[in-house]
């Protein structure tokens, strides 16, 4: 394999795993965070909920749609810069 | 009317296709009005579409090797979305999660926020890279990777323990379903329900489900959502009750304390239970830990079980791949969010003495002239009984099985019969999806890698394709005398199965991606230590009933999969690194472009 191929395959990985961190540090905080801190998060109110009640039946929960969308367009950037995109 | 391929014409074949559904309910309906009774709509609705399903999977047959395992790759994203979300979501997500957040209350969520949060792990570290290897099956990666036929040998047994255990439930739900739409015994609905799963799935493996998985999501999806937007109308809830139903939950929290919920039951009745415990009642760290255990549970889990993970191998790229889990996951989210909000609003319409469907606090005489309880009571999911003999039903005198919270909704609000018949499709849909996957996961693991790549690789096409459907209908078989057993709880069995599959699975697949140096030694030694260790504390946490730190039976991947990612790491560390040309591969894993992995090997 060239010496080129190399490098911008290990550029690409490089930027894929900073993405890839980014995401689960947010996953981690939408998944466990929040809903550890449930009971205090109850003390305020969103759209006349309890904000802790509401992150588990719905915030967390658009979080993680949004999140895959967003992650999956920045990275189809990061594949269409480093010339790896299929089509 | 149609041109060009099938693949072009999908939007249109399912549009017509929803829009021949929603003309047939619209059917029922009117034949209601003109006075077709309650059951001849029930085994009109479940007949009907089953049919729908057998014919989408016969027109789907094969005998090509690409088509029956992995569908031809070339479903598109928005399609492989809405596949997997029926894949997914089991009979248990359908009827039981609205009740299990009912009666569960805020520690319940841990499955809803588990269930969806689960798909970021599949999106991030599995679903592209497993597609750019080209694999059929999940242990084909890691028979590959790892090399080795013991590594695929380990894998394939994990598969088969999860998703068998995962399949009976499903099983069990399509028979429960049968039984009652179609006036049936239980045993014999269970085999009706096989029937049905098999002719959707054996015809044309991967392809055939692919797209009765897609009718399947649509009819399920209306089923659920028109019955909560049309109570919540009729109810005064507002149009899309789900932005505003935070008053309900509010207003449910004063109830409780009016009522007096958390008073236990003064007698017990088998199969049904009363409501003790609070809506929104997070509790002390000890919940907290209970909470984000499970959750982190269903989630490795998610990403684990290969039901799902070989939905994403049949995309046309490893871009389609990634594309496809956003739209399984928004399809997912429809429903996921929509569940609380009916527990809420039902819970509020049984508990509000302003509403005029509520039942607390009136007179047993009248609640017992209720069309809805007289029916529900006479087959045994609910149950009234004045314990302290003052003629008012209290909330701890009235008792009722989780599951009826999604099958009552209709009659509680007095919905039409069509609505009901409608919930029953759905649940149909639902549990026959679930089944079909996982069925067709195992029998493919073991025709693919056990019979092909272990006992006979000179085996020819023809040949492999028909062990295949030979074990799908063994395994079936076996699956449905297992259901009619009445073993296991339905949620148990849901829960039981993603343990297994993270204890055993989670860090093999991950690390055989993200970390180089793993190994074939190190991937056996992590699949079968976590895969025991966790299969131990379950037996020991089971018929004990002792727990270690508040790891009960639902949770016990919390103690396979460190057991896991240790084992593995150590182990590979201790063994020499593979060589350079696996090292290569896992290169070409991590690089979208370019042909398969297995196709550059050949």
């Amino acid at each position: 394999m060239s010496q080129d191929k190399t490098e911008a395959r290990a550029r690409h990985w490089m930027r894929t795993k900073n993405l890839t961190i980014v995401v689960l540090i947010l996953w981690f905080i939408f998944s466990f965070v929040v809903h550890w801190f449930a009971n205090e998060l109850n003390a305020a109110s969103f759209l006349g909920f309890p904000l802790g009640y509401y992150m588990a039946v719905q915030g967390s929960l658009i979080v993680f749609v949004v999140l895959i969308f967003v992650q999956n367009v920045l990275q189809d950037k990061i594949d269409d810069e480093a010339g790896f995109s299929e089509e | 009317m149609l041109k060009g391929n099938f693949i072009d014409n999908l939007p249109k074949i399912y549009g017509l296709y929803t829009g021949g559904f929603i003309a047939f309910i619209l059917l029922m309906a009117v034949l209601e009005q003109m006075g077709l009774g309650a059951d001849t709509i029930g085994i009109l609705f479940v007949a009907f579409t089953i049919f729908i399903y057998a014919a989408i999977g016969w027109l789907s047959r094969t005998m090509q090797v690409e088509a029956y395992y992995v569908a031809g790759r070339e479903v598109p994203p928005v399609f492989n979305g809405m596949a997997t979300a029926a894949d997914w979501m089991s009979g248990a997500s359908f009827v039981a999660l609205a009740g299990g957040v009912y009666f569960g209350g805020h520690g319940y969520l841990a499955f809803v926020v588990g269930w969806t949060g689960g798909y970021v792990l599949v999106n991030s570290l599995m679903a592209p890279y497993l597609r750019k290897f080209g694999c059929y099956t999940v242990p084909d990666f890691i028979g590959t990777r790892f090399g080795g036929n013991l590594a695929r040998l380990v894998a394939v047994i994990i598969l088969v323990v999860a998703s068998f255990t995962y399949v009976t439930a499903q099983i069990n739900a399509t028979g429960t379903i049968a039984a009652r739409a179609l006036q049936i015994p239980f045993e014999v609905g269970v085999w009706f329900g096989l029937l049905g799963i098999l002719l959707c799935s054996m015809l044309g493996g991967m392809r055939a489900v692919t797209w009765t998985q897609v009718a399947q999501y649509i009819v399920l999806i209306i089923a659920y959502l028109a019955p909560v937007i049309w109570m919540s109308n009729k109810q005064g809830f507002g149009i899309i009750p789900h932005f505003s139903y935070g008053d309900a939950v509010v207003r449910v929290a004063e109830l409780e304390a009016l009522v007096g919920v958390g008073t236990p039951a003064a007698e017990k009745i088998a199969g049904v239970s009363v409501l003790t415990g609070l809506h929104n009642a997070p509790g002390d760290n000890m919940a907290a830990w209970k909470f984000v255990t499970l959750a982190l549970c269903m989630m490795a889990g998610t990403a684990s079980l290969p039901h799902i993970l070989m939905r994403y191998f049949t995309t046309p790229t490893v871009r389609a791949a990634r594309k496809s889990v956003s739209w399984s996951l928004l399809f997912i989210f429809l429903l996921y969010f929509t569940a609380p909000a009916l527990a809420t609003l039902t819970k509020l319409q049984l508990l509000d003495p302003t509403l005029a469907t509520s039942i607390i606090g009136k007179a047993v005489a009248d609640v017992n002239a209720l069309e809805w309880i007289q029916k529900w009571s006479s087959v045994g999911m609910l149950a009234i009984s004045d314990s302290n003999g003052d003629g008012i039903l209290q909330i701890n005198e009235f008792f009722m099985r989780p599951d009826i919270v999604v099958l009552a909704t209709p009659e509680i609000a007095g919905l039409p019969y069509v609505v009901s018949g409608l919930v029953a499709a759905g649940g149909m849909a639902a549990a026959m999806s679930t089944a079909d996957g996982l069925l067709l996961a195992i029998a493919n693991a073991l025709s693919h890698d056990l019979y092909y790549k272990i006992i006979d690789p000179k085996a020819d096409t023809r040949h492999r394709l028909i062990v295949a459907r030979v074990l799908l209908i063994i395994i079936g078989a076996a699956g449905a005398a297992v259901a009619s057993l009445k073993l296991t709880g339905i949620l148990g069995a849901v829960a039981w199965a993603f343990c297994f599959a993270c204890s055993g699975l989670f860090f093999p697949l991950v690390l055989g991606v993200w970390w180089k140096r793993a190994n074939r030694a190190g991937a056996i030694a992590g699949m079968v230590a976590g895969f025991l260790a966790g299969s131990i504390y379950l037996y020991w946490t089971y018929t004990t009933g002792n727990t270690w730190l508040g790891i009960d039976h639902l949770r016990f991947g919390i103690i396979g999969m460190p057991v896991s990612l240790v084992a593995m790491v150590v182990v590979s560390l201790m063994t020499p690194e593979p060589d350079a040309e696996i090292q290569a591969m896992v290169d070409e894993t991590r690089d979208p472009s370019g042909k398969t992995v297995l196709d550059m090997a050949h």
